[in-house]
């Protein structure tokens, strides 16, 4: 655990990519095989089954620091870590252990086998023999969630340099679903045939947004366009009979969508399609707010499966006939999955997402400004030369999105961040005008730079009139530009409305109050966009 | 929901001390202490910018603090007095007593017929080596900052942040890289370098550090060598030094002439994952000139007092736990001024 502690605290003492890759890098070429596999599993998200629930173990730290559990979870909400909340409330410790990684991790799997009044002891117990830093790292085990700011992507980098190995190749063995239970670190990493496990999907391309107009791309002619569709960027994979759907964030889908089961009916074995899953009505995209309805559910009743069935608009294809394409040209992959996907009757689950033609770019952006008439969210340029490349690469790919839709609202209620802003006030709730009232509609709590930030919170302390817990009331005053992608009826919602990702553009201080947008206003545009 | 603690201000006239708009105010002996907007006569705890502000007609403060107040604020009408020195205003008898909190820093106590109040201004408990001890000050009413009123907060004993700052600054220093240490100038500045005062070179501070420094030298106060960066200094004379800055400073062009220098920060508030990240500095170091939670509470405990009034921090947390705990306690309406800023890099 010494080792792994120490790697967490430098990794968390340095900003620098470079320097984190190489203290990684260092931890990959000396520590044991076993720690390494966890090390991997838990820097890619995969975590030990968790032994205990959080509500028992704010109540044990709560009682071990002998405070009242509220003055616990008072300051957690500050704090905005868990597991850091409980290394820093319990008492120093009185004898310092060095179990390994593996072995730490083994004893909290054997406390599966007891009850739960049986694992406090044993937990209060590996709490005593810690440091501050091996307790916080000893905790994200225990509550999962294991974020250091190392991504996927910087740790596979560092792996693949201590191994001397590809990082692409390295990237593809760690896809998939695996975790230490099933494999080992020779199956993983070491051994000859990497493509053993059918469900193994590819890593994802990414793409960047475009800053500006997109003339200084070039030629358009360079360029494929297409919609970007406002779904779930998926996987598909069909091998030997079998069908697996992965979302971009590695989640194994399959179950949810049974709608891509009928896909080997219609495609041969080895054939991986990159595309957007979407809710369908027969000729395009139903609004977000279907698909989400299917989100939240492992299993789908029959109702749901009628109301919003699911397709995918296939953006590309990585692998064809069992050979993977990846490094083809993407004008060959788009007319390979032209030749698959082109005969397919109506009511296949697969279709071809269509690429746009544009005589030049203003041509374009004309075609852009109709985004939402088509339900998508922009436009996808790729560049028609570029490989399928492991993840965010500038350069080849960009999206060139709809500006937001923007509604300027009114300030009313504010509470202090978590973590990185505990002592700022950063959540906010707006309102719109609804005559003399004020009827509050979202909160947002990103957009603002940390000294705007900092300048409305010690505006906040002035002005707050009332307290409500954590959060404070204060006088409506400040106007600010709400930016969101998309505006949906919610009868939960006293505005009666919800908005997607809203955020704040802009603080309007040459706004004020009376010159807020109203509430007929944000019907209006529920009418138009929702 | 859980409501916060009933506000007060402006109860019955017998209080010796009452809440106002402008401050803590003393109607017996017409004066205020640490007041944020302007008034005729104010009683200051310590020089630091949120408690010594400028404006008033009058300052008293005690002699450690008012040269540098001078300094900060120029030409003010002030007198100072010594720790333990009795003041006769007007009905109220004052006096000052050491705080622990930056050199020259009081806590001031207010009788008034034979009823003590005692203003903390802010404080710590545990020695630094440099400035004048915490001293308990019995007292019926205890006004308490609590910065740091969580019981997240606990401070590791001094020698051994001291020692993580040695080993950051030798490592850096064998690397030939400058180690550029982030502090508030007036207290945290100071109590470092007493820290590193045997550091593996030399120590070089910025304007607004290496002023303060004169003025506590002066003073009488040891302080180790320093050498003031100015605009021609040559700062590869001065291989693997520490450089001392005030936050601000960093991310400017002052700091460009110490390229590849590792940044460190020192506050209480580096205590916590989130603001460490925040400052995006290399290394945060838990130095903190204020009350941790065990202090809070053994100060609160040997004064005595049985109404306390909690200020500047987590106030309606720390005062439902003092409640809890047995206390009357209540919270302080406190106004922040615009140099919020300040105050926290001062933590
Ligand atoms: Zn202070
Ligand atoms: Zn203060």
């Amino acid at each position: 655990m010494k080792r792994f502690a120490a790697l967490f605290t430098q990794i968390d003492q340095t900003t620098k990519t470079s320097r984190k890759t190489s203290l990684l890098r260092a931890y990959f070429e000396t520590a044991p095989k076993d720690d390494r596999l966890w090390t991997v599993a838990l820097l890619s998200g995969r975590r030990p089954k968790r032994a205990v629930t959080t509500t028992r173990l704010r109540e044990w730290a709560a009682e071990r620091a002998g405070i009242p559990l509220w003055l616990f979870e008072d300051s957690y909400a500050i704090v905005g870590d868990l597991a850091e909340t409980i290394a820093l409330v319990l008492p120093p410790p009185n004898r310092r252990d060095d179990h390994s990684l593996t072995e730490m991790i083994g004893r909290l799997r054997a406390l599966g086998a007891l009850d739960e009044a049986a694992r406090k002891p044993v937990i209060l117990d590996l709490w005593d023999g810690l440091d501050q830093t091996e307790r916080l790292v000893f905790n994200k085990l225990l509550t999962g969630g294991f974020r250091i700011g190392v991504s996927q992507k910087l740790m596979t980098r560092a792996l693949a340099q201590a191994l001397d190995r590809d990082e692409a190749e390295i990237a593809h063995r760690l896809m998939g679903d695996w975790s230490p239970d099933s494999t080992d670190w020779h199956r993983l990493i070491e051994a000859e045939d990497a493509s053993a496990d059918l469900s193994r999907p590819y890593p994802f391309a990414l793409a960047h947004q475009v800053d500006d107009a997109p003339h200084v791309l070039g030629p358009i002619g360079d360029w494929q366009a297409e919609w970007k569709w406002d779904g779930i960027r998926g996987q598909l994979i069909l091998r030997e009979g079998q069908h697996f759907t992965w979302s971009r964030g590695e989640e194994l889908m399959t179950d949810r969508f049974p709608e891509f089961a009928r896909a080997v009916d219609f495609l041969p074995s080895g054939t991986v399609l990159d595309g957007e899953i979407v809710a369908w009505d027969g000729d395009q995209p139903l609004p977000f707010n279907a698909l989400q309805k299917r989100i939240g559910r492992k299993t789908v009743p029959k109702k749901l499966l009628k109301d919003a069935p699911v397709i995918m608009l296939a953006y590309d294809l990585l692998e064809d006939r069992g050979h993977d394409l990846r490094d083809r040209p993407l004008l060959e992959r788009r007319a390979a999955l032209e030749r698959l996907l082109s005969g397919l009757p109506g009511d296949a689950p697969v279709r071809a997402s269509p690429v746009i033609e544009a005589r030049d770019w203003d041509d374009l952006a004309r075609i852009r400004a109709t985004a939402r008439d088509a339900r998508a969210e922009g436009l996808m340029l790729k560049r028609r030369k570029s490989p399928y490349f492991v993840g965010r690469k500038k350069g080849d790919w960009w999206k060139w999105k709809l500006d937001p839709l923007t509604i300027d609202a009114v300030m009313i209620y504010a509470q202090a961040g978590h973590g990185r802003r505990a002592n700022l006030f950063t959540d906010f709730t707006f309102a719109v005008r609804d005559g003399n009232a004020l009827v509050p509609f979202t909160k947002a709590y990103s957009g603002l730079t940390d000294a705007e930030f900092r300048q409305i919170t010690a505006w906040v302390r002035k002005n707050t009139t009332e307290r409500f817990g954590p959060v404070r009331q204060v006088k409506p005053h400040h106007v600010f530009e709400i930016a969101f992608e998309g505006i949906q009826r919610s009868p939960r919602h006293k505005s009666g409305v919800a908005l997607r990702f809203p955020r704040m553009a802009r603080w309007r201080q040459d706004l004020s109050v009376d010159d807020a947008d109203t509430l007929d206003h944000l019907h209006e545009m529920l009418n138009i966009y929702g | 929901m859980r409501r916060a603690g009933p506000m007060i201000g402006g109860m019955a006239q017998a209080q010796v001390l009452t809440f106002t708009d402008r401050g803590i105010y003393c109607p017996a002996g017409d004066f205020f202490i640490d007041p944020w907007r302007p008034v005729d006569r104010a009683l200051i705890t310590h020089a630091h910018a949120d408690h010594a502000r400028w404006g008033h007609g009058r300052y008293l403060a005690t002699h450690g603090s008012l040269p540098v107040m001078r300094h900060r604020l120029g030409d003010i009408t002030a007198e100072s007095v010594g720790y333990d020195e009795t003041r006769r205003i007007g009905d109220a008898t004052v006096s000052f007593h050491p705080a622990g909190h930056v050199p020259g820093s009081a806590q001031i106590r207010v009788e008034v017929a034979g009823e003590v109040w005692v203003v903390s201004g802010d404080y710590k408990l545990g020695p630094d080596g440099l400035c004048e001890e915490f001293e308990p000050v019995r007292c019926h009413s205890f006004i308490s900052e609590c910065t740091f009123g969580l019981p997240v907060f606990r401070w590791h004993p001094q020698n051994q942040v001291a020692g993580e700052i040695l080993d950051w600054w030798q490592s850096n220093a064998s690397q030939g890289r400058f180690s550029l240490l982030g502090a508030y100038s007036l207290g945290k500045a100071q109590r470092l370098l007493h820290m590193l005062r045997d550091g593996p070179g030399p120590i070089l501070t910025h304007g607004a550090v290496e002023n303060v420094n004169e003025v506590l030298r002066a003073q009488g106060l040891a302080l180790p060598d320093t050498v003031r960066v100015t605009p021609d200094l040559d700062a590869k004379a001065h291989p693997g030094a520490l450089v001392i800055a005030p936050p601000s400073a960093f991310g400017s062009s002052w700091a460009r002439r110490f390229a590849q220098a590792s940044t460190g920060f020192a506050s209480g508030w580096m205590q916590l994952r989130g603001v460490r990240r925040r400052r995006a500095m290399d290394r945060g170091f838990v130095v903190s000139d204020h009350a941790d939670w065990p202090e809070l509470h053994r100060a609160i405990k040997e004064t005595g007092a049985e109404n306390i009034y909690v200020t500047h921090g987590y106030t309606d947390i720390f005062a439902r736990h003092l409640n809890e705990i047995g206390y009357n306690a209540r919270v302080v309406p406190t106004e922040f001024g615009t140099d919020e800023d300040g105050a926290e890099d001062a933590a």
